[in-house]
Parts: C-alpha cells; sequence; structure tokens
C-alpha cells in the first residue's frame, strides 16, 4: 500500500467520521435539551404572570398584532369566574444597551399598569440591570398612560431614568409603551 | 439613521476591545509598535466583514432552513478557519505588496475571538444583511482605533520608568482600563 | 514528572491567566461576580478536560496534517454541548455569560494544550493536564470575580453586606474595573515571584 494514494481517501474518511460522530452526539444532546429550555422558559412567563396581574381563574392566550411592526404581540386574558380582570402583554424592545430586553406588562381592564416584569435581558451589570428591581419598576404601578407619558424626563416623559443608565430606561419605556399603544389598538378596534 | 447609531456604537459607545473584551490577545500582543498596530488593524476590518458575510449566508441560507441553529458554534468556527486560510493564500497569489503587510497577521487572527464574536452577535442581534456588514466594519475599525491609541501610550511607555512588577502585561492593561473608563464617556452621544 | 506535579502545574507555576497570559476575553468579561466567574471556569474546565481526553486517545488515529480541523471539530462540539446544557438547566447564569460560552471554542489556552500536550500524551496525563489548567483557570476567574464584586457591589456571591439601596465602587463591576483589577493581580503575582526568586534556593 502505497502511502500517497492511500493517504488521501484516509484523510477524508477521518474528517468525515469525526465530523459525523460530533453531528450526531449534538442532534442527541440538542434533542435531550429542549424540553428543559422550554419548560424554563414557560416556568418564567408564569412567574412573571403571577407578579403582573390580579388573581385569575382562566387564563386565555392569544396574538395582538403589533402596532410598530409586522409581528405580532402575545397576550394572556385574565378572567375571575368569567369576568376579564386583566391583560398581561409580553413585549420587547430592540433599544437596550446590549440589546434586546423582553419584558411582561400587565394591565387592568382601563388599561392602567398593574405591573411589570423584566422576563431577560443583558444590560450592564450594576447600572443599566436596575430596570429589574422594584426602585425603578414600581414608578409604573397603578399608573395610566393616557396620563402618565412613558419616557424619561430627559425625553419630556414621567419616568425617573435610572442614574447614568439612561438608555436602558429608554429602552424599558420603549418596550411598555409599545406594549400600551398595541393593547390599546387591539381593544379599540375589538 | 439606524446605520449611523450601528457605527457610533460600535467604534466608541460599545468598543470591541474596551467594553466587550473581545480581541484581548492580539490586543494586548502587538500593540507595542504602531506600524505593527496598522496592520493588524486593517487586517482585522478585513477578515472580520468577510468572515461575517460569509457566516451570515452559512446561517440564514443553510442552517436556519435545515433547523440546525445549534450547529453554528461548530460550522462557524471551521468556515472562518478555512476562509482565513484561503484569503492568505489568494493575497499571496495575487499581490505581493499587500500580503508582505497583511500576510503575516492572517494566521494570529483565526484565534481572535472578535471575529467569531461578531458572527455571533449579528444573529443574536437579529441585523439584516446591510446592518451585519455596517456593523462587522465598524466593530473593525474600532478594534483598529483602540489598538492604534494602545500602541501609541505604549511606544511612549518605552520611555517612562515602571515598578519592576507592573512591566509588560500588568500596566498594559491598567493602560486599557484607563483608556476603557475614558471610552465611557462615550456612552451619553446615542 | 509525577501526576501531582502535572496537576499543580496549572495552579500557579503555569497558571493560564496569570503566567501565560491566554484566554484573557472570558476573564475581563465575566468576572463582574464571582459566580459568573466561578461558572465560566467550570465550563471552560469542562470543555478542556473532556477535549484533551478524547484528542489524547485518538492522538495515534488521526493524520498528521488534519489534526488541527480534527482538534477545532472536537472542541467545539464539548462547547456546544456545554451551551446547550447551560440553557437548559442554568439559563440565568446562560443569560449572563452570554457569547463567551460559544467563544470557548477560539480560547487559545483550549486548543494549546490539546497541541502541546493531547497530542503528545497518555490519556491519564492529558486527563489531569486539562484538570489542572481548569482548576487554575476557575480559581483565578473566581478571585477576580470576587474582588469585583466585594468592591464594586458590595457583595459576596450575591449576598449583600452593605446597605441594600447603597452602590459600591460601581466601576470594579465596569470594564475599567476588569482592566484595573485583573493589571494589579498580576503585578501582585509578580512581585511575590520577584521576592522568591530572590530568597536563595533551599532545596
Amino acid at each position: 500500500m502505497s502511502k500517497r494514494e492511500s493517504s488521501l481517501s484516509n484523510l477524508a474518511l477521518t474528517l468525515f467520521i469525526i465530523a459525523a460522530v460530533a453531528a450526531i452526539m449534538l442532534a442527541l444532546i440538542n434533542l435531550i435539551t429542549t424540553g428543559p429550555i422550554q419548560k424554563a422558559q414557560q416556568q418564567k412567563e408564569k412567574d412573571a404572570l403571577r407578579e403582573v396581574l390580579p388573581s385569575f381563574s382562566d387564563l386565555k392566550t392569544f396574538y395582538i398584532p403589533n402596532i410598530d411592526g409586522e409581528d405580532s404581540l402575545k397576550v394572556f386574558e385574565a378572567s375571575y369566574n368569567g369576568q376579564i380582570v386583566g391583560y398581561a402583554v409580553s413585549t420587547y424592545t430592540m433599544q437596550g444597551f446590549n440589546g434586546k430586553i423582553e419584558l411582561m406588562v400587565g394591565f387592568d381592564t382601563t388599561l392602567t399598569i398593574i405591573n411589570t416584569q423584566v422576563l431577560s435581558h443583558a444590560e450592564t451589570p450594576g447600572l443599566g440591570e436596575k430596570i429589574t428591581q422594584s426602585d425603578f419598576k414600581d414608578q409604573f404601578r397603578g399608573k395610566n398612560p393616557e396620563k402618565f407619558k412613558l419616557s424619561v424626563k430627559k425625553d419630556n416623559g414621567d419616568v425617573d431614568a435610572i442614574t447614568a443608565s439612561t438608555i436602558s430606561s429608554r429602552a424599558f419605556c420603549d418596550a411598555v409603551d409599545r406594549a400600551y399603544r398595541s393593547l390599546k389598538a387591539w381593544k379599540g378596534g375589538e | 439613521m439606524e446605520y449611523l447609531i450601528i457605527i457610533i456604537s460600535a467604534i466608541f459607545v460599545s468598543n470591541v476591545v474596551l467594553t466587550q473584551f473581545l480581541g484581548i490577545c492580539p490586543f494586548l500582543g502587538v500593540s507595542q509598535k504602531m506600524s505593527t498596530a496598522v496592520g493588524m488593524g486593517a487586517a482585522v476590518v478585513f477578515v472580520l466583514t468577510l468572515a461575517t458575510l460569509v457566516t451570515y449566508l452559512v446561517y440564514y441560507g443553510i442552517l436556519a432552513p435545515l433547523h440546525l441553529e445549534y450547529l453554528q458554534t461548530i460550522a462557524f468556527i471551521l468556515v472562518i478557519a478555512s476562509l482565513v486560510q484561503m484569503v492568505e493564500i489568494i493575497i499571496k497569489k495575487i499581490s505581493q505588496p499587500l500580503y508582505q503587510a497583511l500576510g503575516i497577521y492572517l494566521p494570529l487572527i483565526t484565534t481572535n475571538c472578535a471575529v467569531l464574536g461578531v458572527a455571533l452577535l449579528v444573529i443574536t442581534k437579529n441585523y439584516n444583511l446591510g446592518e451585519s456588514i455596517v456593523y462587522a466594519i465598524s466593530i473593525g475599525i474600532g478594534f483598529g482605533l483602540a489598538l492604534i491609541i494602545m500602541a501609541g501610550l505604549r511606544e511612549r511607555l518605552e520611555f517612562s520608568n515602571i515598578p519592576k512588577a507592573f512591566q509588560g502585561v500588568p500596566i498594559a492593561l491598567i493602560l486599557a482600563g484607563i483608556l476603557s473608563l475614558a471610552f465611557m464617556g462615550f456612552t451619553g452621544i446615542i | 514528572m509525577n501526576q501531582w506535579q502535572n496537576f499543580s502545574k496549572g495552579i500557579l507555576k503555569e497558571n493560564p491567566v496569570l503566567v501565560l497570559v491566554l484566554g484573557m476575553c472570558p476573564t475581563l468579561a465575566v468576572t463582574s461576580s464571582a459566580i459568573n466567574g466561578l461558572a465560566m471556569g467550570l465550563a471552560f474546565t469542562f470543555v478542556l478536560t473532556l477535549s484533551n481526553v478524547i484528542i489524547s486517545s485518538i492522538r495515534k488515529i488521526v493524520p498528521k496534517i488534519i489534526r488541527i480541523p480534527v482538534f477545532i471539530v472536537i472542541i467545539a462540539t464539548f462547547v456546544t454541548i456545554i451551551d446547550m446544557v447551560m440553557h437548559a438547566f442554568v439559563p440565568d447564569l446562560y443569560k449572563a455569560l452570554g457569547i463567551f460560552i460559544p467563544l470557548i471554542v477560539v480560547n487559545c489556552i483550549v486548543l494549546g494544550r490539546a497541541e502541546a500536550f493531547a497530542s503528545k500524551n497518555n490519556v491519564l496525563s492529558s486527563l489531569i493536564d486539562g484538570l489542572g489548567m481548569g482548576v487554575g483557570f476557575t480559581l483565578i476567574l473566581t478571585v477576580l470575580g470576587m474582588i469585583r464584586e466585594i468592591l464594586g457591589a458590595g457583595s459576596i456571591f450575591g449576598y449583600k453586606f452593605i446597605a441594600p439601596t447603597s452602590d459600591g465602587i460601581l466601576v470594579f463591576i465596569l470594564a475599567p474595573g476588569a482592566f484595573l483589577t485583573l493589571g494589579i493581580l498580576m503585578a501582585l503575582n509578580n512581585l511575590y515571584k520577584n521576592k522568591m526568586s530572590n530568597k536563595p534556593k533551599n532545596n
């Protein structure tokens, strides 16, 4: 067996086997982890719903058109013994300091904000990260965006921005505002 | 406007080296002399843009339609490694002066995590093709800028009297820290 | 060299961060808290140890000219595995470490150990080498994370010891703090080494 002849097919074969084994292993692990990944996300959603909605007995999930884009926002309609008590909108903004921030915003039937909860973010620890803390979030509770302008004071709004984190605060307002306007437009057209 | 924000934030506000910590190894390794810093900066802009373009096409052309998103890391690194090799061979063939200017930096770039980092970031940030290219070029320029400033500072450092324990990497890190502080001043501009 | 020396060299004498100055990106980026540093270190140790073992066990089969692509595929596979596993079971940490998990693949330490050690030594030595380097890396990241968290946020592993509404010295958990803290840590290590080498050796 001359070394030259065998080497090219050998090389190809070795690479092929290694790549195939790697791909099969990854496909397997992917299969195993998909379930838990989804479950963790659902758990997070469930926890957030409990934070932002009043106590409810029934939950209806549907999608409403996003007023700023082509996509849609997920809405949870909460009712207690047949009476609608509030809506939770799963909203987002792309204007965070490090990209996307996902929020859950709860409204009562008059579209007053009940509470907000951050689902995911990548803001700077110690600065923008404070959007997840009640010091910042609590100023939105019980406010109706009809009278409470959802932008930071620097932009002539009513929201106190986090010191040194105007970008993150602005992004948070953007997400809440999107949820409010989309929900309002949907309710108006219902 | 969108593009302008991407450019300014990639070069100044979240500078790839000084705030995102990508490409630290070449930043510390080849910032001793101004001439090498310029060469390395140019090579990175070139490879980064090309690599982002190709990995973008691989992701949205092959991986996403086949639902193989979980193979992105493995696919991207192989694409980047072969791309760098190919670029090296092509440049060597077509332009000797260009090869002399950039050639020696090319092998170093494969392990520059900024390249893979940007390829991955473009996917997580959901950029379209145009935005991805602009982002990649700006990141490259931001890297070059940091490298050149650093080289300028280190050339002057040659003549100063540094405590023995701080000589070499420690003083470079302290310098980088002060530079990073200075770059934080850009945060307010977007 | 016995196995104990093989293990312990990664912790001080050839510490990947302090001495070899490799793997700086994750070292600086994820150490804004002790727990992040620890998690990154463990993920890294997992990848390094397993890829060392696999590479060492197939070192005689793989033809020499294609060894680098083969190493890269093996390393990238383990990186993707830890990426998916962390996404599934520790989603918050996964979010905090962000793209620095997939970036383990271009960490010079991993490919460096594969090329310099695992491709030349037996499986057991490679396993121990990987563990030692991993522990050394984890140790530095955790210490760095701890220092930055104590100074910057006033907490240790998330437990706050200053008034809950007050901030620490914020700059230490921001980007500049990473550079400054690591720079000073390295200088201290140099100082210690200089002291040691000035002393007469008694062995």
